[in-house]
């Protein structure tokens, strides 16, 4: 076997290597350990790139670890729709890096690198894994290492949403593995292409149970992706974590987005009794309600972190929207809004953080204050992540929310699709508006902003995120095709399960 | 009364005496029905092989039948990730007691002088008594 055999399992192994290395000389070699950290996020950059290179194709690679047969080892798959992920995931880590190290954030603690890089192995590894308790595992491995990264820099109110954050997420991790056990119990196998074809063997009078296990699990993925009446645990959570880190947790949410568009059409697919497409009757209702939600949530938010906040749960909802329909087009459209719409939480929540370190006392509080360094150009980076979070031209926003428009438009519920996507951008642009010219326009009080904040670098990593955001909509032509490309094939699970259970399976 | 029943109706009092703790407003209630919680998600999981008593699980020439191996690999695992995750929260939930002064899960209804004092003499006390 080659190196390039073993490309699936890299994102894995890269951050899992680098942690403990980074753990081990921090405290003596500093420069050293964010080397490495940094080093770590360009091989992933090299790797995904690699890998989405590899599978554009439309080959699915199959990694069987350790040459255990598949369904009966863990295997790795990596199609269109994984390699995406992981290209998303390491061009946000590096942003959030950036970030981080340029202001400093990294400081704070003594383990920030080390806990950033468990994080994206746990990211990688739930974008990568075939095996639904794998998924667990690594979901596991990316909360505990987000609650870590979450209490960095610590202070009386990140403990405070800390203790609710980490309660939700072990109830979440409970009710998984209740799913789990229900679902193995009923079809014997845990490999998500095995499991596939085996829930229509399920015999009537377990029909129920198979149902009630679906919907569980359907249950955890929307608290991941903060899915309407599951979404409380987010908003105090990102608001008051270190804004690098939230930048990062962006695509957190996605995650569970992207357990959803995985498990359902491979797992709970036509053929699956009473659980064919369960999640469908509720998917479109809560996704409206969570877009309005964010939104609103937007309009009335007291400052900038905590409106980045909500318009994570609004663009949750808003993508959800063309999930919901579960065809080819409306998925693909989908999956371009997922990659615009991480990005673009990003860059809210890096603005803000910028914001936030110019204004002293006023924070990034959405109320005017005295005037401070750089208020012009950050105020045009503000406008410029606002356009992109509500979907406004020129940005891929747009481009995103008329592909999802479009693509809704051949569903039955259309109209509802369409009021909620275009009221939810009308009350967002209000709210940025809103807020935006509260904070960049109004004075209030004299200079009590600190003065002598001369540096720009800190405006480098929002600046690059939006820079990403025009090149997806530069390239809209292909970004679109790949993501439609990657829908087709995640709603075609026969597919990958011959590529799992034959190639694997030798 | 069958094996299976008592396996289910264990689990059934886990999670309801589970679920009420974790509804309750203070951080050591929530904790420990989370652990009650995931006592009973152990055991679902081992139940969910079937329960059989007496069978080998792993190969054996003089047998024919077999118990479930791989429910018992996912609840070690499952157990691992539940001991260190209450470790983890007792901690930030002892962290937080400390520097809020309040040991409810959503501290707002305590008043923010007595959160003060409360604070402040818990601190100090924590480190007077340090060895």
């Amino acid at each position: 076997m080659t190196l390039a055999d073993h490309l699936p399992i890299l994102p894995v192994i890269i951050p899992a290597l680098a942690a403990p290395i980074v753990l081990l000389v921090m405290r003596r070699r500093p420069t050293l350990g964010v080397t490495v950290s940094v080093a770590s996020c360009f091989a992933l950059l090299a790797t995904a790139i690699m890998l989405m290179m590899q599978v554009s194709n439309g080959t699915i690679f199959a990694y069987a670890v350790g040459e255990w047969p598949a369904p009966f080892g863990i295997v790795l798959v990596a199609d269109r729709l994984a390699a995406m992920m992981l290209v998303l995931t390491a061009c946000l880590a590096l942003i959030a890096l950036l970030h981080a190290l340029v202001t400093g954030a990294d400081r704070k603690g003594w383990h920030f690198h080390a806990l950033f890089q468990f994080q994206l192995m746990g990211l990688n590894g739930a974008f990568l894994t075939g095996d639904l308790f794998n998924l667990f595992v690594f979901f596991e491995v990316l909360l505990i290492a987000s609650y870590g990264l979450m209490l960095h820099g610590q202070g009386p109110a990140r403990l405070k949403a800390g203790v609710q954050y980490v309660v939700v997420n072990l109830v979440g991790s409970s009710l998984f593995l209740i799913a789990l056990g229900m679902l193995y119990a009923l079809t014997g196998t845990l490999n998500m292409a095995d499991m596939g074809l085996r829930v229509a063997a399920v015999p009537p009078e377990d029909q129920g149970l198979l149902r009630i296990a679906a919907l569980l699990l359907v249950s955890v993925f929307a608290l991941k992706a903060a899915v309407a009446p599951l979404h409380l645990w987010l908003v105090r959570t990102y608001a008051v974590s270190t804004p690098a880190v939230a930048a990062l947790f962006a695509i957190m949410t996605k995650v569970g987005v992207y357990s959803l568009i995985r498990v359902v059409p491979q797992v709970f697919g036509e053929g699956a009794g009473a659980a064919a497409w369960v999640p469908a009757p509720y998917l479109l209702p809560a996704a409206m309600v969570s877009a309005i939600i964010g939104f609103a949530g937007v309009f009335v938010a007291r400052s900038l972190s905590e409106q980045a906040a909500y318009a994570v749960i609004g663009s949750t909802g808003t993508l959800l929207i063309a999930v919901a329909g579960w065809s080819a087009e409306s998925l693909g459209a989908g999956l371009y809004y997922l990659a615009h719409s991480t990005l673009a939480a990003a860059a809210l929540f890096l603005v803000a953080d910028v914001v936030a370190r110019r204004r002293g006392a006023f924070g990034d509080n959405a109320s005017p204050g005295p005037v401070f360094a750089q208020r012009g150009g950050i105020a045009l980076l503000f406008m410029a992540a606002a356009i992109a979070a509500t979907g406004l031209p020129p940005l891929s926003g747009f481009i995103g929310k008329l592909l999802i428009l479009k693509s809704v438009a051949a569903l039955p519920d259309w109209g509802w699709a369409w009021g909620a996507i275009l009221g939810t951008t009308f009350i967002g642009v209000v709210g940025f508006a809103r807020v935006g010219s509260a904070v960049f326009w109004k004075t209030a009080g004299e200079g009590t902003a600190p003065a002598g904040y001369a540096t720009r670098a800190d405006l480098a990593a929002p600046a690059i995120a939006l820079a990403l955001l025009a090149a997806l909509a530069a390239g809209a032509g292909w970004v679109s095709a790949y993501t439609d490309a990657a829908a087709a094939q995640v709603l075609d699970p026969a597919q990958s399960a011959r590529a799992v259970l034959t190639e694997a399976g030798q | 009364m069958s094996y299976e029943f008592l396996v289910a109706s264990a689990i059934g009092v886990l999670v309801a005496g589970g679920i009420y703790l974790a509804l309750r407003a203070r951080t050591f209630q929530v904790v420990l029905g989370l652990t009650l919680i995931s006592y009973a998600v152990n055991l679902f999981l081992f139940a969910s092989g079937r329960l059989v008593v007496g069978r080998p699980p792993i190969w054996d020439k003089a047998v024919s039948q077999y118990t479930d191996p791989l429910p018992q690999a996912l609840v070690l695992t499952a157990i691992v990730i539940t001991f260190g995750m209450t470790a983890f929260v007792v901690i930030l939930s002892l962290r937080s007691f400390l520097e809020t002064g309040s040991d409810h899960v959503d501290g707002d209804n305590v008043p923010c002088d007595a959160q003060d004092g409360m604070a402040g003499s818990t601190a100090e006390d924590g480190e007077d008594t340090r060895p």
